[in-house]
């Protein structure tokens, strides 16, 4: 096996189980928000997930931190089934992994100030003393880019992308191994995006670290990822390295995505032929037979909605480019 | 001329940012412009709120009226000129005049006195009784909007069952049982009051506890005590104080009707309450017996209304 993965995901499952009725409470249907998906990250590299908005993609990262528990399946984190330990030793574990928000104006307590927000992992795991922290926190807020002498103010005197600066902040505080970075800049102006990617790769090779990026913007995700993978509806439907997926998508599905990425040339974008995908995701409550993208794919044929197609390998080198559909690669 | 003014102004002011800047020692990129404008602007949400609170004029009344009251009930032996239960035979039912300020009642005691030591009831109900009232509502909310589930559906249907009572019938009930006396109402009116504040703090706990916030501190390993205490009481208290100012008000009328009642606080002790049930044969009589301790009590729960309100808009100008 290889020894460089830091965090595996191993067929997880993630149902969220509706009830009806007011004294019975009868179990009626469940939103299968994950369905079964696995992956890898290896050390120090930085892994997207990318789709579209209710396909699972923020549920993997809050299964990952186990805020909410998994129907079923593992995740094996530096060799530990972090399902499987005590809560006392999940604490440690905590340390290691941290998480990024997207929403910079919900992520940070309007009631503390930036410095007990930075400095909170330090009280809760009982690291320094109070100048030590203060020492700490200060030096953290230079490290993002922020003035160390705001570390009395309260989040609602910062614009979005100083806010977010101090969530990442935050998220280095324990000094982690693995940031899981839940749409990092989706919710951030075009121009600030950039500024916080840039400090997020800085980080990366300053503290070594790993990232899941979780995001629907793939023209984002290709910029920082080093490895890519497709999720639809709970599914993982390809993954592959950041290269290989942008120049020789197999999916259908990954095709319409990156046909949806303008280009900056006006004249380019003119010319080439788009592939626009028809009609909505379906409810993940009740979703299609067989292939799940089946009844929005070019490409469907009959197998299509009876068999699930499985992730296989399809690549024509050494490495590793998964999809899972029965005509895979075919154009459309 | 005027535009080079301004810029050079602007220069100026960059200037002195970029040595600060190295005077704590800073490279790289800080977001200039907020730190120039806000520089001189710290602020929390509490002081934000008092800030509007002191701009609003009611409010001010209000405030004005409970500090009064406060003092009142504080230095009520300093300022009665009376004994308040002395009885002097000889002034019984007298009109208000210099002497008796306020006039007397029918055993001859002087009504002003009555009526500034009576403030020390209603206060010392007001602020007890709601004081019960937002303990244990605080903790049951708690309970109730953190856990949700089974606490959350018990709690709330006995919270229901309290809704459904008639206030005053409760509270009857309760004296009728406990029997009268003060510390028997701070009983009655604290737990007749709990389940509104539940209510409140529950709502406002749902509406806080799948913020991001409360995930980021979760992921950090934060107990629930520590999210409770750290997290959602701070922000979710903001109501409890508006709503626990507009209760101190209730609160006093119902230990006027109680005392009215003769529940309540036993003679000779002043009450408003009191007061006003000794004045009903007198009416047409002598009408100052009433029309004072009256006053007094519209007074009062007045101006913990025109706080309350005022808290309430300062907390959240958007509501208005």
């Amino acid at each position: 096996m290889n020894d460089n993965k830091l965090l595996e995901v191993k067929n997880l499952k993630k149902y969220f189980n509706l009830r009806s009725g007011f004294l019975s409470q009868r179990f009626s249907g469940s939103v299968k928000a994950i369905d079964g998906i696995s992956f890898f990250i290896n050390k120090g590299e930085t892994f997207g997930l990318v789709g579209e908005s209710g396909c699972g993609k923020s549920t993997t990262a809050r299964v990952i931190l186990r805020l909410t528990n998994p129907t079923e399946g593992e995740v094996i984190y530096n060799n530990i089934n972090i399902f499987k330990i005590s809560s006392r030793e999940m604490f440690k574990v905590r340390r290691e992994i941290q998480i990024i928000f997207q929403d910079p104006y919900a992520s940070l307590s309007p009631r503390m100030t930036v410095g007990d927000i930075i400095g909170e992992p330090y009280e809760i795991h009982s690291i320094g003393n109070r100048q030590e922290r203060t020492k700490k926190v200060k030096n953290l807020l230079k490290v993002v880019g922020l003035n160390p002498e705001h570390i009395n103010r309260y989040p609602h005197e910062f614009s979005g992308g100083q806010r977010q600066r101090i969530g990442i902040a935050r998220a280095l505080a324990l000094t982690p191994k693995i940031i899981l970075c839940d749409e990092p800049v989706s919710a951030l102006d075009v121009s600030v995006q950039a500024q916080i990617l840039n400090l997020m790769s800085s980080l990366q090779k300053e503290f070594d670290l790993t990232y899941l990026f979780i995001a629907h913007d793939l023209s984002v995700v290709k910029h920082v990822s080093d490895r890519v993978g497709v999720m639809y509806l709970g599914k993982i439907v390809e993954i592959a390295k950041s290269e290989d997926l942008y120049e020789k998508p197999l999916h259908p599905y990954t095709m319409g995505l990156l046909s949806a990425v303008p280009i900056p040339d006006p004249q380019l974008e003119r010319q080439r032929k788009r592939i626009i995908l028809q009609g909505d995701v379906p409810s993940p409550l009740n979703p299609p037979s067989g292939c799940r993208f089946h009844p929005r794919c070019p490409n469907a044929q009959e197998i299509c909605s009876i068999e699930e197609p499985q992730l296989k390998n399809y690549s024509e080198d050494a490495g590793e480019h998964l999809a899972a559909c029965f005509f895979a690669g075919k154009p459309i | 001329m005027h535009g080079w003014i301004q810029e050079s102004g602007l220069k100026k002011k960059k200037l002195m940012f970029e040595k600060e800047k190295e005077s704590i020692g800073i490279t790289g990129e800080i977001a200039e412009d907020s730190y120039l404008e806000k520089k001189y602007s710290r602020s929390s949400l509490y002081k934000d709120a008092l800030k509007r609170l002191r701009r609003n004029k009611l409010a001010m009344l209000g405030l004005a009226i409970v500090i009064a009251l406060i003092l009142i009930a504080l230095f009520a032996p300093l300022l009665a000129p009376y004994d308040p239960i002395a009885r002097i035979k000889a002034d019984s039912s007298l009109a208000p005049s210099s002497v008796h300020l306020f006039g007397t009642d029918l055993l001859g005691r002087d009504i002003f006195s009555r009526v500034i030591y009576g403030s020390r009831i209603s206060i010392e109900v007001g602020i007890i009784a709601v004081g019960i009232s937002v303990i244990i509502g605080l903790f049951l909310g708690a309970l109730s909007g953190y856990f949700g589930n089974i606490p959350d559906t018990v709690i709330m249907r006995i919270a229901d069952i309290f809704f459904a009572f008639p206030y005053i019938l409760g509270a009857i009930a309760i004296m009728t049982v406990l029997g009268p006396g003060v510390i028997n109402i701070f009983i009655a009116i604290g737990i007749l009051g709990w389940a509104s504040f539940a209510r409140i703090f529950r709502s406002s706990i749902l509406t806080i506890k799948n913020k991001e916030y409360i995930e980021a501190a979760r992921a950090l390993g934060a107990s629930n005590y520590r999210i409770i205490t750290k997290h959602i009481f701070p922000n979710a208290f903001a109501p409890i104080i508006v709503y626990a100012t507009m209760n101190i008000g209730t609160a006093i009328i119902v230990e006027a009707a109680l005392s009215f009642l003769g529940l309540g606080v036993q003679p000779p002790t002043a009450a408003w309450g009191k007061m006003l049930a000794e004045s009903l044969d007198y009416i047409d009589i002598a009408p100052w017996m009433m029309v004072f301790p009256g006053l007094a009590i519209v007074i009062t729960v007045l101006g913990f209304v025109l706080l309350g309100d005022g808290l309430r808009d300062a907390f959240d100008p958007k509501l208005r």
